[in-house]
């Protein structure tokens, strides 16, 4: 049997990614929205929506990065040092926002100070996110396996429209998530948010889509040419039933609707970059192949994954099951 | 742009600060709670078993100080895993294939248990019930030592690297992932770490209850936690003088520049090395100055023999040569608190004999004071480590200054500063009110605890095992 290593794993690593962009998505997202949070209880009701689950979530990003390291270390080796700066500044800002998650409770005097740097801290990740993926888009030069560009490069108009349609989209997904998860006062204002975060996350999805295909020769003949080019007739289609879904649920005031319509927008945004670049893992010139580690590394990690990730998805979902149903303001902790 | 402070620093200098002060600050949170998480499940453990009130009002108090302790490991860990690659780019891409699956088995095997029952167990007690709360709660204490086993055979790997070979291109080449986990000083650093965890968290936790007896806050809780934190404190302590011994003896046979620089052996004694137990390595001189020893005694601690040849850095060349200053102090500092620990340790047991284990004034001071020590001797103990196999990163193969990412000297001074300047701000904070929450005692009166966000009703009806009155913030 003569498998694909290489493309399994990425496979594997996308799927990571992808869970992490969802999960971590609509938690980043609720800091994003929490200064516009009426009032301290508000504001504890929607912490306290994530404080089970937010860490679980996070993992996943050590996931990503961690699988990176093991099966395509060559693309860890270099993506890494191209986006020194605005991975170092999501970090931090992850700092920021995780310690916030206890310290906020600690203290009634500087309360405040850890609610701007959970806001602070889950914006400016999110905004580093977008911006890394767009770089990542707009192609990473490679010489001798190193980075050989420069240390801005990662600075343009594409990759801020980026990180603002990241940023936007994290806060559409914390929107509907607290939909889902409250109720009352604080619901019906994240109903209203969630209108035109949705519209501002179309308009960017849609700027980005537009520009991507002229960034790279090999993205434009993904989407132009047949048959790769049914894409680019499916997936505005797919888009805009999603959309149509996501709006459709908020007039109705459907608690679910709204959420699984927006992650569904991700995931459409997700495949669309796949699409453009597979097999590059980093375009424009390192193919999963070029970047993968030897075969005894993939296979070695093989093993585990396929055991470890279906077990971990397990007990993620129990720990979600858990804490289903609404938050409980009545009910106060601390 | 002038990057203040860092300014006149290479670019390899200043990733090495950035590293070492982004691990430092991370170990100290792990070792903490690798220690605590144990701790929890054992006191939740005794509260099912034996229902005694003050065992439960010990694992709440202790859980919110294991909480603020961990978020910090996380957050600070999450940096490490991104270290290696925007930091050492050039190691990642050449032990990738080996160090990379070990620790994409990390966060399999550990960073995802602690995580996914880390929510049940610190919010989750009234909604599982009893049964699967505590296996919530052994499940976040096996998933920190699932991490240390995985991460200390990444970072024993580094120290002796066995089953690889190398490729064209330079990378390390898995061959044989047994030998490759269980490298020659994994056993010995896994062990060692652990009981220092341990050892860690028994005298903080000794400390604080010694505080509050010191304070005349007496109560069974206090006096519960003493006990159990001297028992500790007495057994683990000549275990871990035991597995420290080894574990030297070990790198003798694997590193024994490094036992060098630890002893400060300048020179070779072909008839028997004489302990140095203190004095000022000069690098200049190749001398110890000031230095006052004790004939033999090295050879005896090292070979077990009185008489036993042991070579010095004199054998070497000086551009193998590791910093002897920082390895000879930090090593003398760990094996300092460690002597101290034994010696409380065995008061605690006199004390404990003469039943003045809860009255003696003197004895509580005592570990008051050795409270902080073994964080001291955790980060002492990792400097004589990786400062001790300079000057490379994967011993003997691959040097520290050809590990490097093409990384401009300003932007890593950059990073560095904002590492520094976060960090500090940050986990200050987090320590402060660590302090703050260890400085109230444990007492059954839910009222005057401080409870961390708490979800505690839904859709499921909610077991009731504490008192429902949860009240704002106590001060
Ligand atoms: C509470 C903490 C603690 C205490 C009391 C001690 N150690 Fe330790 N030691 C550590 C915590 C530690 C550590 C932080 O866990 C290290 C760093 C890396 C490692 O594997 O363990 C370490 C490393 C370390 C090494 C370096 C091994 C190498 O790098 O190859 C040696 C030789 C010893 N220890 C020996 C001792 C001895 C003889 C002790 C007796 C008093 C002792 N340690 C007490
Ligand atoms: C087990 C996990 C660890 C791994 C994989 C690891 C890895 C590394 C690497 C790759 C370097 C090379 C960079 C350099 O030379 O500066 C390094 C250096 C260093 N590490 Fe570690 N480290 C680990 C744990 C620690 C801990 C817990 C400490 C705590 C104090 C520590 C302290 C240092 C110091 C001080 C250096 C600098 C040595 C020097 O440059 O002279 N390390 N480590
Ligand atoms: C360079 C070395 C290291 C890296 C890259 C690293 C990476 C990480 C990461 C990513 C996390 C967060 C996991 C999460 O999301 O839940 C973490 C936490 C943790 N790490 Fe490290 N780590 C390093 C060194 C160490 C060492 C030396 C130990 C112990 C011997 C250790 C033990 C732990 C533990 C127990 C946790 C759980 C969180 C906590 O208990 O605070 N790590 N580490």
């Amino acid at each position: 049997m003569n498998i694909d290593l290489a493309l399994v794993w990425l496979v594997i690593i996308s799927f990571s990614v992808l869970v992490y962009v969802l999960l971590d998505g609509f938690d980043l997202g609720v800091g994003i929205l929490f200064p516009l949070a009426a009032g301290n209880s508000d504001k504890d009701v929607m912490m306290n929506s994530i404080a089970p689950v937010w860490d679980g979530n996070e993992t996943w990003l050590v996931m990503g990065g961690g699988g990176l390291f093991a099966v395509f270390p060559l693309a860890y080796a270099t993506l890494l040092p191209a986006l020194y700066m605005p991975l170092i500044l999501m970090l931090l800002a992850l700092v920021f926002r995780g310690v916030a998650f206890e310290y906020r409770w600690r203290t009634e005097r500087f309360k405040k100070v850890w609610d701007i740097s959970f806001f602070g801290g889950s914006l400016v990740a999110a905004l580093m996110q977008g911006i890394a993926v767009g770089a990542l888009v707009q192609g990473i030069e490679i010489e001798n396996r190193a980075y050989a560009g420069g240390w801005w490069d990662w600075l343009t108009p594409f990759t801020m429209l980026t990180g603002l349609a990241v940023a936007a989209g994290y806060a559409l997904l914390g929107a509907t998530w607290l939909i889902m998860k409250t109720d009352g006062d604080l619901q019906a204002s994240m109903r209203q948010y969630a209108r035109p975060l949705a519209i501002v996350t179309l308009i960017f999805v849609g700027l980005v889509s537009v520009i991507t295909p002229f960034l790279e020769p090999i993205y434009f003949s993904r989407w132009f040419a047949f048959p790769s080019a049914i894409f680019s007739v499916a997936m505005p289609l797919l888009l805009a039933l999603a959309a149509f879904k996501l709006f459709t649920g908020l007039k109705s005031k459907s608690n679910y609707a709204p959420f699984i319509a927006s992650l569904v927008i991700f995931l459409l945004g997700f495949v669309g970059i796949g699409i453009s670049f597979f097999p590059y893992i980093i375009p424009p010139s390192l193919s999963i192949w070029d970047a993968a580690a030897p075969h005894s590394s993939l296979v070695f990690t093989l093993y585990g994954t396929v055991i470890l990730i279906p077990i971990i998805l397990i007990y993620t979902a129990y720990a979600y099951w858990v804490f289903r149903g609404k938050v409980d303001p009545a009910e106060g902790y601390h | 742009m002038d990057f203040g402070l860092f300014g006149h620093f290479s670019a390899e200098t200043l990733a090495r600060m950035q590293f070492a002060f982004t691990v430092a600050f991370h170990i100290v949170f792990p070792a903490f709670s690798i220690g605590l998480a144990s701790y929890l499940a054992v006191l939740n453990a005794l509260w099912l078993w034996k229902k005694q009130p003050h065992y439960l009002a010990l694992f709440d108090y202790w859980k919110k100080i294991f909480a603020i302790a961990f978020g910090m490991g996380v957050v600070s860990g999450i940096v490490m895993s991104y270290q290696f690659g925007t930091n050492w780019s050039v190691f990642s891409d050449k032990t990738g294939p080996v160090l990379g699956p070990l620790m994409a088995y990390e966060v399999m095997s550990a960073f995802f248990l602690e995580a996914g029952f880390l929510g049940i167990m610190l919010f989750g007690r009234n909604r599982v019930g009893p049964k699967l709360h505590m296996f919530a709660t052994a499940m976040v204490a096996f998933g920190t030592l699932m991490s240390a086993t995985w991460i200390l055979s990444v970072n024993s790997w580094m120290q002796t690297p066995a089953g690889f070979s190398i490729n064209e291109v330079g990378q390390f080449v898995p061959e044989d992932w047994w030998a490759i986990v269980f490298n020659p000083s994994f056993p010995y650093r896994l062990l060692h770490m652990t009981l220092a965890a341990f050892l860690t968290v028994a005298f903080v936790v000794g400390g604080v209850g010694a505080w509050h007896l010191l304070r005349g806050h007496r109560g069974q809780a206090t006096n519960i936690m003493f006990s159990m934190a001297m028992w500790m404190a007495a057994v683990v302590t000549p275990l871990q003088i035991i597995a420290g011994d080894l574990h030297g003896i070990n790198t003798l046979e694997h590193q024994p520049v490094k036992v060098m620089a630890m002893e400060g052996h300048y020179d070779s004694y072909p008839d028997g090395a004489p302990l140095i137990l203190f004095g000022i390595p000069n690098s200049e001189t190749k001398t110890v100055d000031y230095a006052l020893q004790i004939p033999k005694l090295s050879s005896l601690i090292l070979k077990h023999d009185l008489n036993a040849p042991l070579d010095g850095l004199d054998t070497i060349d000086d551009a193998e040569e590791p910093p002897v200053f920082i390895v000879f102090w930090s090593f003398r500092i760990m094996v300092g608190i460690g002597m101290a620990m034994l010696i409380v340790g065995l008061w605690g047991l006199w004390a404990r004999y003469k039943s003045t284990l809860y009255t003696s004034r003197w004895l509580h001071r005592a570990v008051l004071v050795l409270a902080p020590t073994g964080f001291i001797a955790v980060l002492a103990g990792w400097v004589t480590t990786e400062v001790g196999r300079q000057p490379y990163t994967v011993y003997g193969l691959l040097r520290t200054s050809d590990s490097l990412a093409p990384i401009a000297a300003p932007a890593v001074a950059a990073s560095l500063t904002a590492f520094i300047v976060v960090y500090f701000f940050v986990f200050g904070a987090g320590v402060f009110y660590i302090v703050q929450l260890m400085a109230k005692p444990p007492s059954l009166q839910k009222k005057s605890l401080q409870q961390g966000p708490v979800r505690a009703s839904g859709t499921t009806p909610v077991i009731q095992m504490q008192s429902p009155t949860r009240k704002g913030p106590a001060q």
